[in-house]
């Protein structure tokens, strides 16, 4: 943060600054009587001590289930009721059985492939309709931004059977996209993309500045090159945040997927590995562990590339709502 | 920090060297990519027309030269720009969003569901087919059960040597050169894959309920090898309108408005057809005892989840991202990368292994504690359990929130605040969180909608339990939308016209709270800045 408040005042540099915090605090505790004869500790807690406490605590929380799957994952009994949340034993069995028995492969690649291509386009989509919406006006604007809010607040899953009914029909014709294949389902997932996307984007949109457009228009750009080589590069962390949000969700959607795919070979990770532990939960425990730890794999992944990214991206649309 | 210096990156125009007058080598990029991106629409048209075509689908096919010539028209024309952003994704929420919804919400004012699923028609096929019974004299069949496109069918042959193929709606016969026939049975018949014993048996239930129509009756299965034309007991007469029993001579009467036919005690027949009930489904939520009392229980537990749910995540996220925001305190950045550790993990299988946490005799929370509590079996734990669950799952992505509106909050507010001479907590109080919660509304708002409908969040953890023992219908922990989901798909037979109206009263709830609560927050912001 001395980072913005030095660009923001040149004339507070950066050490001024910590200087400053902490000897404003030190006046504060020493004008009042009552904090006088505290110690040294107790002063040093307020200032840091119960930042340090509160993080550990939080991390604690944090870890607790997380390192109970890993314990799990390497439990080379791989039961539920062997587990403890440090592990006993140390073995890759559970993830080499994973690979063996099950089609832990393809349900790894459907995941990503479907969340991946989901996330990707239905960022593009609802990017393209966030810029009509925040820089173009037409009859219908308000609307449309109105209907796309009620629409997505109709939970999707509910048209569940009307779904299956639909990809039912949809297979006869084009074997390609009906029920129990991954093209049907990543279509089927585009379908709320503008509903959910849209609004946040047009936030993010809004704040950026129309000037540049307008220079851009005088400099006789048409509204694709606006579109494509002005806006777009400004926005790519708000793309980034929204794809990765869109990628987690898509991973971890199970009602559609489960009703969806059923062959081995077309499930993805939330479907098999839910099949897994369906019917034996105590016995393949050790296996769904290990197959989680491999699925958050792509989002930690994701996480690490675009952590600059992720806090503003989140808020700076939020703020304009 | 990286986020900051990222933020300061979107404000500043560009470099001018992006805005001088686009190359002529740009637009014709343009013009190509477009070209391209129309011509790879027009060759899906093609494609996907020949199938509708060879099915005679004419109306499909209608919708198809629409939305290509809709695509074409708006692309191709120098005005409609707005249209040109709109339709790509216009075009997905319209068809796999807005039709399945509407159909869904339109089955609100019918009875479909088990029992209630077609016609008038297929109703009295199915009862006859239903009652058909062996007689003497029934032609005898050799069977043998095939597929056509993954529908079954029978593949008959009779002692006279005829070759005939039946399917629900009805029987044909085959060419005897297309077949090869040994043992009295078909072997063999080119478009058809005929099943081994094993495979059949695998789809007995469908082999068993499958019955042929024919003029006086039905053809059904007896075993996998036999089948017979059997005499429908229970026949349809259009004269009363009613069921007869031909020899018992039991009467079930029409009832048109309930599409069941009825006897003269009460008694339904278990197959009846699909009607439009109007309004009714609506009106026994609010007047059936049976359905309002536990609706309002559901409701009211349902409101205070979302709310605690979000107060809880927010409050815990705030916290964090306050005791973060002080360059003094070391080894932030790996405080924060575990911190949001939970959120990267898939919450799918987090649900489930917090469920295993709360097993009462082998989970680690009772381990840790040694404690021999059972978490999930008593309605307030189980309720405050979902709820740690919640927040376990959702606060990094408030403390991500926080730790960002907390850094966009001006740092002149704060130090006049603290020249005016306000304690800490009065500075918060009076100047952080006021401003916080001005940017935060919207996204602590809609985190209640999705909360509210959190249907994994049940589902995958108490599936609504624990369940009262006089009532299964709906536990301590049910949420409107499991309930809905129960009451859809549960056991008890699915009843898809009621749950479609209760899922637009959840529908009408979630949107009535938004949209107020949207309008305080437009207030407070004009109140603010």
């Amino acid at each position: 943060m001395s980072e913005r408040a030095g660009a923001a005042a040149p004339g507070l540099s950066r050490p001024a600054d910590e200087v400053g915090v902490s000897g404003r605090r030190g006046k504060a505790s020493s004008s009042a009587p009552r904090e006088r004869a505290n110690h040294g500790l107790v002063r040093s807690f307020r200032r840091v001590g119960w930042r340090h406490l509160v993080g550990v605590l939080a991390v604690v929380f944090s870890l607790v289930p997380i390192v109970f799957v890993v314990s799990a994952a390497v439990n080379p009994v791989g039961s539920l009721s062997s587990t403890q949340l440090y592990p006993t034993g140390a073995g890759l069995g559970n993830f080499t059985d994973l690979l063996r028995t099950t089609a832990f492969g393809h349900w790894y690649l459907n995941s990503v492939l479907i969340a991946g291509l989901s996330a990707f386009s239905g960022v593009f989509v609802s990017m393209l309709a966030a810029f009509a919406f925040s820089r173009l006006r037409f009859t219908g604007r308000r609307v449309g931004l109105i209907a796309l809010l009620l629409i997505q607040m109709f939970p999707q899953f509910l048209a569940v059977v009307a779904i299956y009914l639909m990809f039912g029909r949809i297979g006869d014709f084009y074997p390609a996209l009906g029920l129990n294949t991954q093209l049907g389902l990543l279509l089927l997932y585009l379908g709320p993309a503008l509903g959910v996307n849209t609004w946040l984007m047009k936030g993010f949109l809004d704040t950026v500045p129309r000037e540049l457009d307008e220079s851009a228009v005088i400099d006789g750009a048409t509204h694709a090159q606006i579109f494509f080589r002005i806006i777009l590069p400004l926005v790519t962390p708000m793309l980034a945040v929204t794809g990765l949000l869109g990628f987690i969700f898509t991973i971890n959607e199970f009602l559609l997927a489960n009703t969806f795919l059923t062959t081995p070979e077309t499930k993805t990770l939330a479907v098999g590995l839910y099949g897994l532990i369906a019917g034996q939960r105590n016995a393949n425990f050790g296996m769904f562990c290990a197959g989680s730890l491999l699925t958050a794999v792509p989002t930690v992944v994701l996480f690490q590339f675009l952590q600059r990214y992720i806090v503003s991206g989140l808020t700076s649309g939020a703020v304009k709502g | 920090m990286a986020v900051e210096r990222n933020g300061a990156e979107v404000t500043p125009p560009r470099p001018a060297a992006d805005r001088t007058p686009p190359p002529p080598g740009a637009r014709l990029a343009g013009q190509a990519g477009k070209t391209l991106l129309l011509g790879l629409v027009a060759a899906l048209a093609v494609w996907g027309a020949f199938p509708l075509v060879s099915a005679h689908a004419w109306p499909a096919l209608g919708a198809l030269a629409v939305v290509t010539a809709l695509i074409f028209s708006v692309y191709l024309s120098k005005r409609r720009i707005p249209l040109k952003y709109l339709l790509p994704g216009t075009l997905l929420l319209i068809a796999f969003q807005v039709i399945p919804v509407v159909y869904t919400a339109s089955t609100a004012l019918t009875n479909f569901g088990d029992g209630h699923r077609g016609s008038k028609q297929d109703a009295v096929v199915a009862i006859q087919g239903a009652s058909v019974r062996q007689v003497p004299g029934s032609t005898e069949y050799g069977l043998t059960v095939a597929t056509r496109g993954g529908t079954l069918v029978f593949l008959l042959a009779d002692p006279s040597g005829g070759t005939f193929v039946g399917d629900a709606k009805g029987l044909r016969s085959l060419d005897p050169s297309s077949v090869t026939v040994s043992g009295g049975r078909i072997t063999s018949a080119s478009g058809y894959s005929v099943l081994n014993l094993g495979e059949a048996n695998a789809r007995g239930a469908e082999v068993t309920a499958l019955s042929v129509p024919t003029p006086d009756g039905a053809i059904r299965a007896n075993g996998l090898t036999r089948a017979f034309d059997g005499k429908a007991s229970q026949a349809y007469d259009a004269g009363c309108d009613c069921v007869r029993d031909t020899s018992t001579g039991h009467v079930w009467r029409a009832d048109n408005a309930n599409g069941s036919f009825v006897d003269s005690d009460g008694q339904k027949l278990p197959q009846g057809w699909r009607v439009n009930v109007g309004l009714r489904n609506f009106g026994r939520v609010l007047t059936d005892s049976r359905i309002s009392g536990p609706f309002l229980r559901t409701l009211v537990w349902n409101m205070a989840f979302a709310v605690l749910t979000v107060l809880a995540q927010f409050a815990l996220g705030l916290l964090c991202a306050l005791a973060m925001h002080s360059p003094r305190v070391r080894g932030r950045s790996v405080y924060r990368a575990l911190m949001v550790l939970p959120y990267a993990m898939p919450s799918f299988a987090m649900l489930l292994v917090w469920t295993d946490m709360f097993n009462q005799d082998f989970g680690l929370i009772n381990k840790l504690f040694s404690l021999n509590v059972d978490w999930l079996g008593q309605p307030w734990t189980a309720r405050a359990a979902v709820i740690l669950v919640q927040l376990w799952l959702g606060y990094p992505y408030m403390f991500l929130v926080s730790t960002g509106a907390l850094q966009a909050i001006p740092k002149d507010l704060q130090e006049a605040a603290e020249v005016d001479g306000a304690s800490a907590w009065g500075r918060f109080r009076q100047v952080t969180l006021p401003l916080l919660l001005v940017a935060l509304s919207p996204l602590l708002i809609s985190s209640f909608a999705y909360n509210f409908n959190n249907f994994n969040a049940i589902r995958l953890t108490t599936e609504g339990g624990p369940f009262p023992p006089t009532d299964s219908s709906v536990g301590a922990t049910d949420l409107l939308i499991t309930y809905t989901y129960r009451v859809a798909f549960g056991g008890q037979g699915a009843q898809f016209g009621f749950a479609a109206a209760l899922s637009l009263y959840i529908f009408a709830i979630v949107a009535i709270i938004s949209a107020i609560s949207f309008r305080r927050t437009r207030r407070q912001e004009e109140v603010y800045s």
